[in-house]
């Protein structure tokens, strides 16, 4: 029963804490770039106003246009269910294998791609076609990443990747440390982040996700970006699972959880800040350069998993 | 003591040089510090023939059968060299207005280049072999550009980096033969040293050793000129002064050809002699058809007896890779020979190219007309590089082919069609430079520059018809050395 | 060599970060397109290699390989590049972005060199100890990926930076593959190294004289025949 109430709380601190994590991220960014911020709850103000607004259909789109939302939404809340972020052995972990989370993921993606193809629209479709370009390139990446921390441990449950990583104390694995650096590349892709999307952008042309937005309004828009907010403290949750997991107890020993907690919301306050850092610092690159950017994520895996098998850890 | 004695000779004119190393003095400070250093040399194979094989300086420093005629070869080669560099780089100093620093540079170089030659002969520590390789590399690195041509640079930036990069591989290779030797001998200065290597060859692990073994034949055959690496050579050779061209043939490639062969000796050991044997043949064999492939489309006469140079390595490194004593024996008599008609062949060619201006086979004419000693020279050099009978060439070529016949009958044909190809390549060329009417305008040289020609030439003939016993013995017991 | 059980139990797991470390920077260059950062990544591969020695010289304590280390920070990673960097300064090499091969096929390029590099130590590997396992395939593979970079490059700069790394993977081998190899050797082949610079920078001013450019294209004149 705890297992349970466990879970739900998890998947709700996810869903509600989402929209905290982007405006703190916004607030860093802004105060990084001398900007004065809007404040950490601008989110959930923006959310809020959204779903109050009328949600328009864009003529000629289908029953596809209206549901790719709630699809999208669902399957990252399902997603938030199986990643192990307050503890290990929940009621959904045997669903956690890890090809099945990479591909909830890209179940959502889907979803969006045909959504916006769907609206016919110039720009949509051209986003379409960027975030399957980017996704194409990042999927191989995020699997060479998640194969290597599964070598390790010799599952590809996640929950055993991290209770297994969780015992190792600490332990220098030169593997992981390119699994880490090629998971933040990937991160940074998925999440349409400089360097390969900005976020912020209101230039349709170098767009990529927002691109495939432009047609939604109302209660959807709202979906849709909270989806992305939770999709981007999902793989953040997954990086501190499996690179910094200590603090993440199985479910047997909840009592502990008080403790770890804090832990854990500070362990996330240090990935936005980290995040702000690098968005400031690094400039987009011409959609040519992704590829590129890419290519580099790819191959820090692909040397992970290499250098699992040379050196033995 | 006496290896102590030659190193000190020869390293002793490198700060003399640099210091005093200009015009007329330099060439005859060169000339006298070689002379030196030929003696010293001479006493030590006087020792050697009394004493065998030593070791001196904490056994760091090694002499025996198979270095001391390379060591010989050198000492014969470097002092020719230094004389015959004296009339050629007064005419290149004049014609190419170098600086008072410039020759002190050229002749500094030089004498590092003779020195580390000889330190590399001469060390027992396979890690101060490379180092001296790779000494030799870097001192004739400035010498092919010393004339500050865009094509002496050109040569000398590719000669730096493929040769660079072929010696980094053999001090991989170097490291990896540490590696398996420091399971046997224990970890210290002395797993390097190749007296204690070759006494426990037989326990180095297989696996370790035939990969060291591919890496420093890698790296020391980039430098031997072996195919596919000899891209440098024929630029280098012809880039740079004549005097360099005669020594990089006629002593750089022996010495790598000798790194390769101490490797041999230690990987036979532990792996049996088919492994290092067979890969010896196969690129011996590649490199002498290719070369002799390349020479028929040359047109630089430099640039042809570097190909020249290539086969002939090529030739050689096949005899030593048979594997037989006799065919051991046949490829040491071959890089003896070779060494001192190459150098003769730069010679005669470099005075050729200085009287007419001109490296274009085309343009070289009639040399027997206007000057009979150096078209003499030239004719008998290359006549002899092309294995005509009196030469010492001629022998080991017909000794190699023998033991081939026996070896490996089936690589005769391929053999003989190297060689064949090779002298269509040259032979028709010879004929053009040296007989015919002389073009009109043609600076004669003094003929004294190319008096050790002569004497070479002569030692060539020797080896030919009458190999000195002591020769003899060494090389036998240098053969059998190698057959392990 | 003895190495104690507690070092065994930390240094070894360091030491093969810094292993993976060489390979990432080896891989960041093969990547890199400005020659100032490749600057700063070969120093900081001096870093790495001044650090792995250094390791080595605390797990076994052999006191000359102190010296080792300290030689190779200083020269691999402060003065080398700061010669380097000054050298680009004065030279104004133009337009620092360097025209190179599509970088995605080189990375890939690089990792087949990579796994063909460990399939080559893979035997050498499996009769090693715990210690330095893996070593040898690191080092390998650094190797040949600087290999690769100087292939793909145009500027002579830049070949002399693959140059050194080459010098850099091979100093890595002798370090920690083998544990050190004997002292003298490893003063020659620095002594060498420091000469081959050296001689590399004349090279620059003399290049930069006759052609009026540090592209290599410029030499790709001699022709056969």
């Amino acid at each position: 029963m705890t297992a349970i109430l466990l879970e739900l709380a998890q998947v709700l601190l996810v869903a509600f804490l989402a929209p905290l994590f982007a405006g703190l991220l916004r607030a860093l960014r802004s105060i990084l770039q001398n900007r004065r911020p809007a404040g950490c709850w601008q989110s959930y103000r923006d959310l809020y106003r959204l779903f109050h607004k009328e949600s328009l259909q864009a003529e000629g789109t289908s029953w596809l246009f209206r549901f790719a939302p709630y699809g999208i939404f669902g399957a990252f809340c399902l997603a938030a269910g199986i990643i192990p972020i307050l503890a290990t052995g929940l009621p959904l972990a045997p669903a956690a294998d890890v090809i099945a989370l990479v591909g909830l993921f890209a179940l959502a993606r889907v979803f969006q791609v045909l959504a916006a193809m769907d609206t016919g629209t110039p720009f949509a479709t051209l986003g379409a076609h960027r975030e399957m370009l980017i996704a194409g390139l990042a999927e191989p990446a995020l699997l060479a990443t998640l194969f290597t921390a599964s070598l390790l441990s010799r599952s590809t449950s996640l929950s055993v990747i991290v209770a297994h990583l969780e015992q190792l104390h600490f332990a220098l694995h030169p593997s992981m440390v390119f699994a880490a650096a090629a998971f933040f590349m990937v991160l940074l892709a998925e999440n349409a982040r400089i360097p390969v999307d900005n976020p912020a952008t209101h230039l349709e042309l170098t767009m990529i996700h927002e691109a495939m937005l432009l047609e939604y309004s109302g209660r959807h828009l709202a979906l849709m970006e909270w989806g992305a907010q939770i999709k981007l403290v999902l793989y953040v949750a997954i990086g501190i699972a499996l690179f910094l997991p200590w603090g993440i107890v199985p479910t047997a020993e909840i009592a502990v959880l008080p403790l770890t907690l804090p832990i854990l919301l500070l362990k996330f306050a240090a990935a936005a800040l980290i995040l702000a850092l690098v968005e400031t610092l690094l400039a987009k690159l011409r959609l040519f350069r992704a590829p590129e950017f890419m290519a580099t994520a790819f191959l820090l895996g692909v040397i992970g998993l290499l250098g699992f098998f040379m050196l033995g850890a | 003591m006496l290896i102590l004695l030659v190193l000190a000779c020869a390293a002793m004119g490198i700060p003399l040089l640099a210091l005093w190393g200009d015009g007329r003095r330099g060439a005859a400070l060169f000339i006298g510090l070689n002379t030196l250093t030929l003696l010293a040399i001479l006493a030590l194979a006087i020792q050697v023939l009394r004493d065998g094989a030593f070791t001196a300086g904490g056994g760091q420093f090694m002499v025996d059968d198979l270095s001391i005629v390379l060591v010989l070869v050198d000492g014969v080669v470097g002092l020719s060299t230094a004389w015959f560099s004296r009339n050629y780089m007064l005419h290149e100093k004049a014609h190419w207005l170098l600086s008072r620093r410039r020759v002190r540079l050229y002749h500094a170089m030089f004498q590092t280049f003779l020195a580390t030659m000889l330190l590399a002969l001469l060390t027992n520590n396979m890690g101060i072999l490379w180092v001296a390789m790779e000494g030799a590399t870097l001192s004739t690195v400035l010498l092919v550009s010393l004339f500050r041509t865009a094509e002496g640079l050109e040569a000398a930036w590719k000669y730096f980096i493929l040769c660079g990069v072929g010696l980094a591989m053999a001090l991989f290779g170097t490291i990896l033969l540490y590696f398996a030797a420091q399971k046997v001998l224990g970890h210290g200065a002395d797993a390097l040293l190749w007296t204690h290597l070759a006494a426990v060859r037989r326990q180095l692990q297989p696996q370790v050793m035939a990969i060291a073994f591919i890496f420093m034949l890698v790296g020391y055959g980039t430098k031997i000129g072996l195919t596919p690496l000899n891209n440098w050579l024929p630029d280098a050779h012809a880039s740079g002064p004549s005097s360099v061209s005669a020594v990089l043939s006629g002593l750089l490639l022996n010495v790598a050809l000798y790194a390769v062969l101490r490797a041999k000796v230690l990987v036979d050991g532990a792996l049996g002699p088919d492994f290092a044997g067979r890969l010896l043949m196969g690129f011996g064999l590649l490199s002498l058809l290719v070369a002799a492939f390349s020479m028929l489309r040359q047109r630089d006469v430099k640039r042809l007896f570097a190909y020249s140079s290539i086969e002939h390595m090529g030739l050689a490194t096949f005899a030593f890779g048979i594997g037989a004593p006799l065919a051991s024996f046949a490829g040491l008599l071959h890089v003896i020979s070779h060494s001192l008609t190459k150098s003769s062949v730069f010679f005669s060619v470099g005075q050729a190219v200085q009287s007419v201006g001109s490296r274009e086979i085309q343009r070289i004419r009639g040399l027997l007309e206007f000057s009979p000693f150096l078209g003499w020279a030239l004719m008998l050099a290359v006549l002899f590089i092309l294995g005509m009978p009196p030469s010492g060439l001629f022998l080991s070529e017909f000794l190699i082919i023998t033991s081939t016949l026996q070896a490996q009958p089936w690589l005769t044909p391929l053999l003989l069609l190297g060689l064949g190809v090779a002298f269509a390549g040259i032979f028709p060329r010879l004929q053009g430079m040296v007989f015919g009417p002389a073009p009109e305008g043609i600076a004669r040289q003094p003929v004294a520059g190319i008096i050790p020609v002569f004497i070479q030439l002569a030692l060539v003939i020797v080896l030919g018809v009458f190999i000195p016993w002591i020769l003899v013995q060494w090389m036998q017991h240098a053969a059998l050395l190698l057959h392990g | 060599m003895t190495i104690s059980a507690q070092g065994l139990a930390w240094g070894i797991p360091l030491l093969r970060l810094l292993a993976a470390l060489l390979l990432l920077l080896a891989f960041a260059m093969l990547a890199q397109r400005r020659l100032l950062t490749l600057i700063h990544l070969l120093a900081w591969q001096g870093v790495v290699l001044a650090t792995g020695t250094a390791l080595v010289a605390l797990l076994t304590g052999q006191t000359e390989l102190w010296f080792s280390a300290a030689l190779t920070l200083g020269l691999k990673a402060i003065l080398i590049p700061t010669v380097l960097h000054r050298l680009l300064r004065r030279l104004q090499v133009r337009g620092d972005v360097e025209a190179v091969l599509n970088i995605p096929l080189t990375l890939l390029a690089g990792i087949a060199l990579v796994i063909f590099a460990f399939s080559l130590a893979a035997p050498i590997t499996a009769l090693t100890g715990i210690v330095t396992r893996g070593m040898v395939g690191i080092a390998l593979a650094a190797v040949l990926l600087a290999f690769l970079m100087m292939i793909t490059r145009r500027k002579a700069i830049s070949q002399v930076v693959g140059f050194l790394a080459i010098d850099n993977g091979l100093f890595f081998a002798a370090t920690s593959a083998t544990l050190g190899m004997p002292m003298i050797v490893e003063l020659g082949v620095a002594l060498d190294a420091l000469i081959g610079f050296v001689i590399l920078g004349v090279f620059f001013f003399q290049i930069r004289e006759t052609f009026d450019s540090m592209d290599l294209q410029n030499l790709e004149h001699i022709r056969e025949e």
